[in-house]
């Protein structure tokens, strides 16, 4: 069965009128608080020019500070391990479970896991993989994937919430008062967190010239899993560096205001070693991002820090939700990621934008997102099987824009349809434009033609 | 000083009035404008599509057109975007592209607008324009404020100025965008509408006649009250009266 | 080929033009610490008591909590009924009631402490427990992230963690619920400058 597009997931959300203007203004809130916060920060567009400029460093002495960072960490005695893809990542995983004989895993959130696809391949292996924080907790239950990477159950109401605890936690039926549903979790995933004996983290940001990590979280459960297990499984993306522990100065000042307009996360967890008689592993993954490295015009994007940002200021994301995008990073950034991983199957996401720009102006590391949509465009029409009857009209267009004399005619010619074909026909089912919308009125001139008549010498 | 004056193709065919406008503007401030015949197109519906290749005949022809000039003047936020971007080359001595609000404000300076316009106006600040060529501070960004457009309307006897609940977001016209993703495109265009609605806006302004476009057709599926004129006509002292609606 | 071998290949293959480091920054100190520390901690969900001794720390804990919870101190002034150093097994922490610790430093930009290792000696400590009250300095106060790590040297414990407020969420809806699975609440103590 043919994948659906952006445009057929974005029509089926908005059928709901108003959980789509409910969905909307939530995210349009996360953003507001993201301005006011950004607001109280004088030097906010220097933080972000540096940050940038970090980032890019880091991209162009990737492999040196990759070294620099395995190498503290395993002096630190943390074994590091190396993935070129997800299958590999995942398998490390499992290898690990095995050696250390766990039966109980609890996972806080990390993207890059998702991206592996490892609790599906963990729950094949006989695992049941707990995901702790609420959010993921909540969709991992309903069976669903998360529709944004900070705040995965975005799309879903209290009520709904309700429901799903409901049936998995044996909450009040009906309940859906979010203290009453937090306080029922809480209970629950305390007694995995206690009973865990391997804890499965990602990584915010690892440290080159430490070998350490931070992991910053507002539950405090990726602490609640390593500090109480025995094995601590740290995923990280290759591209997650930044050179020294100082840069977090940077880094933690603008992560959380970015992504809800806190201050900060209430936990920055910094890990360097293990707690004694425990085991830490960190395993480094690849999965595209050394192929998305050799592409001049996409690198930019490896400089994300997994803010979500532009998701919560996107006018598309917010109409038309995460789960239309069908890719594990929805929104702006995960629609110049994707088509490096498969130009074909995400070859409609550059598309489901109008390159207002606004995701470029609020991605904390200046990632020129907006003009890389633009660029995919270009590789897309040209690499993949597009409508042939649209490539046919650019082309025609193309051709009457080069020659003033067809343009005109073309004009004149669109215009006299305009007026004298009856406004049935015109708007027929066939006129997209004309579902909701007037087309202009037909003038009795073009400017050219009045130009001509009134002004030429 | 001499320029050279740019109409994007749907102004030309469809909105000759505010062609006109911005001509007569020019005009007003001393400026001896001329306006090649053989111009169509800056190419950018191509490009935004992927087929900018396709759009190196309509290129070729801009620069044919405009090629002579030091100020080309053009009353789109988003075509002067695109040449400046796609079409013109990144030389010195190549000709300079401006929007029409900045080519006032940045080059011209000017200090008054004799235009009278006793009416409740909001302002579209279209994308293009306002992150791409930055004619005021957007609302994502922490600089200092300005805003080019306003500084002009500002100066417009009678004008009452309406804030909006979302300042600058996009009407989601978008080119392409527009029919390839009609629903989001048509739920953004009326949530625009609407906060200009619930602001008490009774004329709706901006800097690009495709944002107008997109939103009048909304307003004028629902049959709107509220009127939409490009900015130039009102810098140039258009009566709401003049437009057809 | 290892795969490490072959990461960094590709990456060798693959890399982009160099770009330089730039310079750490820093900012010029505020005053006014203290109430700027307070908005920080207040808009994380955290409370503030500025003190002049730590007898006010123990009256606070002899007010609100009893001897039949447990509580669980690392600060000499304020007693409490656990004796973390003589704990082995940190699941035996699964019942504190209240931690009582020490902060190294305060960040008023955001009410952040941090806290290293060897002030929480066991990691699950300032998360286990269902209150966490943590004493600071106002000599520690700092302004901004940029003076906190010059100040901490974030690799000379196993672990260390900057905590700025209670445990916290909003997945449900976007309303806030203080307490998700760390602590449901946190108290600051700040220790006014003496003499």
């Amino acid at each position: 069965m043919k994948a659906k597009t952006h445009a057929e997931e974005a029509a089926a959300f908005i059928k709901d009128d108003a959980r789509t203007h409910w969905h909307d203004e939530t995210l349009w809130h996360v953003r507001s608080n993201r301005d006011r916060s950004a607001q109280g920060i004088p030097e906010w567009e220097t933080l972000r020019d540096t940050a940038s400029a970090t980032k890019n460093y880091v991209l162009s002495h990737l492999g040196e500070l990759l070294e620099q960072f395995e190498a503290n960490a395993k002096a630190n005695g943390v074994e590091v391990l190396w993935a070129r893809d997800d299958k590999e990542h995942n398998e490390h995983v499992y290898r690990i479970l095995q050696e250390n004989k766990v039966s109980n895993i609890v996972k806080s959130k990390s993207i890059l896991t998702e991206e592996c696809g490892l609790n599906h391949y963990l729950e094949k292996k006989g695992y049941d993989v707990v995901d702790t924080d609420l959010g993921e907790r909540i969709i991992q239950f309903a069976k669903q994937t998360p529709s944004h990477i900070v705040l995965p159950a975005i799309h879903l109401k209290k009520q709904d919430i309700g429901e799903i605890f409901h049936d998995h936690i044996g909450t009040k039926k009906g309940a859906s008062d979010p203290n009453y549903l937090t306080e029922a979790a809480r209970q629950h995933l305390r007694k995995k967190f206690v009973e865990a004996n391997a804890a499965i983290t990602g990584v915010n940001f690892g440290i080159a010239e430490t070998g350490g990590f931070v992991v910053c979280t507002n539950e405090g459960n990726a602490d609640m899993g390593t500090h109480l297990a025995d094995v601590h499984i740290a995923c990280m993306g290759i591209e997650k560096l930044i050179p020294r522990a100082a840069d977090l100065g940077v880094f933690l000042r603008l992560l959380a205001r970015s992504a809800t307009g806190q201050s900060i996360t209430n936990y920055s967890s910094h890990f360097h070693r293990p707690a004694k008689g425990k085991k830490l592993y960190i395993i480094l993954v690849d999965n595209g991002r050394t192929a998305q490295l050799g592409r001049e015009d996409f690198k930019n994007s490896l400089k994300c820090i997994r803010c979500g940002a532009c998701m919560n200021t996107c006018p598309i994301y917010r109409r038309s939700g995460g789960h239309s995008y069908n890719y594990t990073v929805p929104g702006p950034i995960g629609s110049i990621l994707s088509p490096g991983r498969d130009l074909k199957q995400y070859s409609t996401l550059p598309f489901a934008s109008t390159l207002c720009g606004s995701c470029s102006d609020v991605c904390p590391v200046k990632i020129n997102i907006h003009e890389q949509l633009y660029k995919w465009r270009q590789v897309i029409t040209e690499n993949t099987n597009v409508d042939k009857s649209k490539q046919l009209s650019m082309k025609v267009a193309g051709m009457t824009f080069g020659k003033p004399v067809l343009y005109d005619l073309a004009g004149k010619m669109a215009r006299t349809a305009l007026k004298i074909t009856p406004k049935s026909l015109v708007y027929s089912s066939l006129n997209v434009w004309g579902k909701h919308r007037d087309l202009p009125e037909v003038p009795k001139e073009s400017f050219k033609e009045w130009f001509k008549k009134n002004r030429k010498q | 000083m001499r320029v050279g004056l740019f109409i994007p193709c749907y102004v030309d065919q469809f909105y000759p009035g505010a062609a006109q406008a911005t001509l007569e503007l020019l005009e007003k401030y001393g400026m001896d404008v001329v306006y090649p015949l053989s111009q169509t197109c800056c190419g950018q519906p191509m490009a935004n599509s992927g087929y900018e290749r396709y759009g190196k005949a309509s290129s070729e022809l801009f620069l044919e057109n405009f090629g002579e000039f030091e100020y080309i003047v053009a009353p789109s936020g988003s075509c002067t975007l695109h040449v400046k971007d796609h079409v013109l080359p990144k030389t010195a001595e190549a000709p300079k592209i401006y929007e029409l609000c900045e080519f006032l404000t940045d080059i011209l300076k000017v200090d008054h607008v004799d235009a009278s316009f006793p009416y409740k106006v909001g302002f579209h600040s279209s994308c293009h324009g306002l992150r791409g060529l930055r004619l005021a501070k957007c609302s994502e960004r922490m600089d200092e404020e300005f805003n080019k457009p306003l500084s002009l309307l500002s100066k417009v006897k009678g004008i009452e100025m309406v804030e909006l609940d979302r300042k600058d977001e996009c009407c989601g016209f978008g080119g392409t965008f527009a029919v390839a993703e009609e629903a989001v495109s048509v739920t953004m265009g009326n949530d625009r509408i609407a906060d200009h609605q619930r602001n008490g806006v009774e004329v709706l302004t901006g800097a690009d006649m495709s944002c107008l476009m997109h939103m009048q057709g909304l307003l004028k599926r629902q049959k709107s009250p509220i009127k939409v004129m490009h900015i130039a006509e009102i810098l140039n002292g258009n009566d709401v009266m003049d437009r057809e609606v | 080929m290892t795969s490490k071998e072959s990461i960094l290949a590709a990456i060798k293959n693959n890399k982009p033009e160099a770009s330089s480091l730039p310079d750490l920054l820093s900012f010029p100190e505020e005053d006014h610490l203290i109430e700027r520390y307070e908005k920080g901690l207040t808009g994380n969900g955290g409370k503030l008591k500025v003190v002049d001794t730590l007898a006010e720390v123990e009256a606070f804990v002899k007010e609100n909590y009893s001897n039949d919870q447990l509580i669980a101190s690392l600060v000499d002034e304020v007693k409490g009924n656990v004796d973390v150093h003589k704990i082995s097994d940190p699941h035996d922490l699964e019942h504190v009631e209240l931690a009582i610790l020490k902060g190294a430093l305060g960040v008023s930009e955001n009410g952040a402490i941090w806290m290293p290792e060897k002030n929480i000696v066991h990691r699950v400590l300032p998360f286990i427990a269902q209150h966490l009250i943590i004493v600071i300095h106002e000599e520690t106060l700092l302004t901004n992230m940029h003076q906190a790590y010059e100040k901490v040297q974030v690799a000379a414990d196993g672990y260390g963690v900057f905590i700025a407020g209670p445990s916290k969420t909003a997945d449900i809806e976007q309303s806030l619920v203080i307490g998700a699975h760390g602590p449901r609440s946190l108290t600051v103590f700040l220790l006014k400058k003496q003499g």
